[in-house]
């Protein structure tokens, strides 16, 4: 089925040469931050994570949000989702390929990055990263392309299948937990050391990945006609929108408990967060913006209209999205350690660099989930223009998605 | 001939697996001699240094620090950003973040104190290491770094309270002012921190630093022995550590 | 078959560029075998010269290990004698330059161990120390308390 990413017209040939001209500068600043040290990134003694680990942390979450199209569908029997679950699945091996690449982009020496699998750690969390985020990469790529093929061929799936599913869907929520962990294991980090860490983690995840697929839905439909259903797309804002409320409350409740306590070790990365310390007040707008964001999109989400008018659907879905990624993909890390550990502040600004590299990163990222969408699509337009047998394949949408339990 | 396009792929995927589980040469090394520890090792049950700020004096040039460094290779970057240090100074309010306020020493310059690896009884940077390049040794307590196999992924640097461990940003050669040519530097893209001089107690020396104060500010020796010099200071004065509340142990204690 | 000629053609073009190694090595010149210079002091190294032509990355390999996690110090060669596990006591003690030994044979072979980012060659050391970059006092690894950032 590969060949079909293979051939495509002039604006998907001109995308995909966009992209691979992104990887190629991506690649040269690599090349140059592997040859310098990592001192021409922004990072240093005081923040020693960054930009990197952000993207890292942020994109685990969205893989880990295909768990709320697969659970539905083959837990629940939601027909609806039986086109977009293949999307969600794309979505996830283009994000987890992207972040084991922060991940070796980050670390100051990448040709030991074997060290980690060679010499087992159980007790280390980041040993854990290592084991789950490619097993779930391979567990959603061989799912979405044997449950792809068993489509083309108007076959049920073989069996085997259903098992690979039922492991997939206790891992993705294993393997966000076990990002947080990383986060919420460390004493004398403040900001981090919080409970609330991994169900914050799992439930900015779990809207994440919806906004993210409705956006990527409607770009398909615009792009290439392909229908993922309104079902899907309405059970889709639910599940966003619940979870943004989720997060919110998540979000007001760790504000009550570092501001009433008064105790510095949790109250001043917040204080800095907010109000800024002193002369350094440089994530203070992103902050407000990031906490906008979320109460602005979940008052859209609640206004009547949003739900069946595409234009402000998309919009909440990018504002959300926006305040999403400026939590976790922008804050989160860094902020642990401002003030550092001495009561310092010492601010972070990520350098052209990271940057550069992260952006070919992203690049490398959407054109395999591009490769692999335009195989899902093909596949199922040939199935459209060709329907195998009487019934078409538009009046079946779930055919070729299992249900785990007829 | 009807070879698919699919069977041929698994037929080399299987193929190429097979090739790659055949393992290594070195399996079937056989080291011909024998491997012993030093003779001269000074040793210990818990590494300990105990330090008397009560003797350190402001205007002191720092011989402890130089040695340290130099002892070491330790390089010296100006940019703040970037510094790798093992001993290293910081005012009583920095160093206990936790209990200063505004009537503690009234002292000028905010009372700097001599800060280095904690040497942690339980810590945090070991748990968290993913390779274990950085791990405790049992039989003494030092929490000893592998150069050979940190990957410089900086999360011990992110899980020590203590601001104890520095990232080598940069190549450190050129940063290095006088080599010791008896000791390695380190590389740019791994994680150093102080290591008790562990290469000194081996052969039966002191620390560098202890042995470069004149001042005696800095006592190293056997926690775990109530003979040694360190218990006997630790029994007679009041005695503090760097945020003991966090439970890491630290085996660095301050006379204030 | 389909492209007969391109496909004939071709295998004939590949079986001819992956033979050329082995052609060039029969008949074309050959580097010579590296001259190395002998250490003056000793006459016999730890072990045998075989073993140690075969061996001595997979020794330095243990002991690496030994010495950084394992705490050992001493080896005793099958020889009875005992050596420190040192690469630079012990090993470039006598192998004295890294140029004129080590090297040689690494470049005969297109290998480039790592090692010398970290540990030192005697003749090296002089070369580092003219290179170093100084900023004044004897004192500068001593940093300076004051630093940027302003505390909470």
């Amino acid at each position: 089925m590969l060949e079909k990413a293979l051939h495509g017209g002039k604006i998907y040939w001109i995308w995909v040469l966009v992209l691979l001209a992104g990887i190629g500068i991506g690649l040269s600043a690599y090349l140059y931050q592997l040859r310098e040290g990592l001192w021409v990134t922004g990072m240093s003694r005081n923040v020693s994570w960054g930009f990197y680990i952000s993207q890292f942390t942020f994109l685990v979450g969205v893989a880990a949000s295909v768990l709320m199209v697969v659970l539905p569908l083959y837990l629940h029997n939601f027909k609806a989702f039986g086109q977009i679950v293949a999307l969600g699945q794309f979505l996830t091996v283009g994000a987890l390929i992207m972040s084991l690449l922060f991940i070796f982009s980050d670390v100051g020496m990448p040709m030991r990055i074997f060290n980690v699998p060679l010499y087992p750690t159980p007790w280390s969390m980041l040993f854990y990263d290592t084991v789950f985020l490619p097993g779930f990469l391979m567990l959603n790529l061989i799912i979405g392309w044997v449950a792809l093929g068993a489509e083309k061929r108007d076959v049920p799936p073989a069996r085997w299948l259903r098992v690979l599913i039922c492991v997939s869907i206790p891992w993705a929520v294993v393997m966000h937990t076990v990002t947080a962990f990383i986060f919420a294991g460390t004493p004398g980090r403040g900001f981090w050391m919080t409970a609330i860490m991994a169900p914050r983690f799992l439930v900015t995840a779990f809207a994440a990945g919806p906004a993210l697929l409705i956006i990527l839905s409607t770009l398909l439909k615009a792009v290439a006609r392909f229908q993922v259903g309104e079902a899907a797309i309405q059970k889709l804002i639910t599940i966003m929108f619940y979870a943004l409320i989720i997060d919110a409350f998540f979000l007001g409740v760790e504000y009550y408990t570092a501001f009433y306590s008064h105790v510095p070790a949790y109250t001043e990365t917040f204080r800095y967060l907010f109000f800024g310390i002193g002369k350094n007040r440089a994530l203070v707008p992103w902050y407000w913006a990031m906490n906008g964001a979320i109460v602005a999109a979940i008052a859209l989400l609640a206004l009547p209209g949003t739900r069946n008018s595409r234009p402000r659907l998309l919009a909440t879905c990018i504002i959300a999205l926006a305040g999403l990624w400026i939590d976790k993909g922008f804050v989160l890390v860094p902020a642990a350690f401002i003030p550092n550990v001495f009561g310092r502040v010492t601010e972070y600004p990520p350098s052209w660099v990271e940057l550069t590299l992260s952006a070919g990163i992203y690049c490398l990222g959407t054109l395999v989930i591009t490769a692999l969408y335009k195989v899902a699509v093909s596949v199922r337009r040939e199935r459209m223009e060709n329907p195998p047998g009487s019934t078409s394949p538009a009046e079946r949408p779930g055919a070729g998605q299992v249900p785990l339990f007829r | 001939m009807t070879l698919s396009r699919r069977k041929f792929l698994k037929a080399v995927a299987t193929s190429t697996l097979a090739v790659a589980v055949i393992p290594g040469d070195s399996q079937g090394f056989e080291l011909k001699g024998r491997m012993s520890p030093s003779p001269k090792a000074l040793k210990a049950k818990r590494w300990g240094m105990v330090v008397d700020m009560s003797r350190c004096r402001d205007d002191c040039a720092g011989d402890c620090i130089a040695a340290c460094h130099e002892v070491h290779n330790v390089p010296f970057i100006p940019e703040p950003d970037h510094e790798v240090m093992w001993l290293f100074q910081e005012p009583y309010a920095n160093a206990f973040p936790d209990q200063s306020h505004g009537l503690v020493a009234r002292r000028s310059d905010g009372w700097k104190f001599l800060l280095m690896c904690n040497h942690c009884n339980d810590p945090p940077c070991v748990r968290a290491c993913p390779t274990q390049a950085t791990f405790k040794r049992e039989e003494d307590g030092i929490v000893m770094m592998d150069y050979h196999r940190c990957i410089g992924c900086r999360f011990c640097m992110a899980a020590c309270p203590y601001g104890s461990r520095s990232f080598n940003f940069r190549d450190p050669r050129p940063f290095i002012k006088k080599i010791n040519p008896d000791y390695p530097t380190r590389r740019k893209g791994v994680v150093e921190k102080c290591n008790f001089c562990q290469e000194r107690l081996e052969v039966g020396r002191m620390p560098a630093c202890v042995e470069a104060c004149k001042e005696g500010v800095l006592t190293f020796g056997d926690l775990d022995d109530p003979a040694s010099e360190v218990s006997r200071l630790l029994s007679e004065k009041p005695h503090t550590r760097r945020k003991p509340d966090l439970g890491t142990g630290p085996s660095v204690y301050y006379i204030l | 078959m389909f492209n007969r000629r391109w496909v004939i053609s071709g295998i004939i073009i590949f079986a001819a560029a992956a033979a050329f190694p082995f052609y060039w090595h029969a008949v074309g010149p050959h580097a010579p075998f590296p001259e190395l210079e002998l250490p003056t002091k000793e006459k016999k190294c730890i072990e045998s010269v075989e073993y140690m032509r075969t061996n001595h990355m997979r020794l330095l390999d243990v002991w690496r290990n030994a010495v950084v996690r394992d705490n050992l110090f001493i080896y005793t060669a099958s020889d009875g004698k005992q050596y420190e596990m040192n690469l630079h006591r012990t090993c470039m003690g006598c192998h004295k330059s890294r140029e004129r030994f080590c090297k040689r044979c690494h470049d005969y072979n297109d290998v480039a161990p790592p090692c010398w980012d970290c540990h030192f060659a005697p003749s090296e050391v002089r070369k580092t120390r003219s290179a170093g970059t100084g900023t004044g006092t004897g004192k500068s690894n001593v940093h300076p308390v004051a630093r940027k950032g302003e505390p909470s």
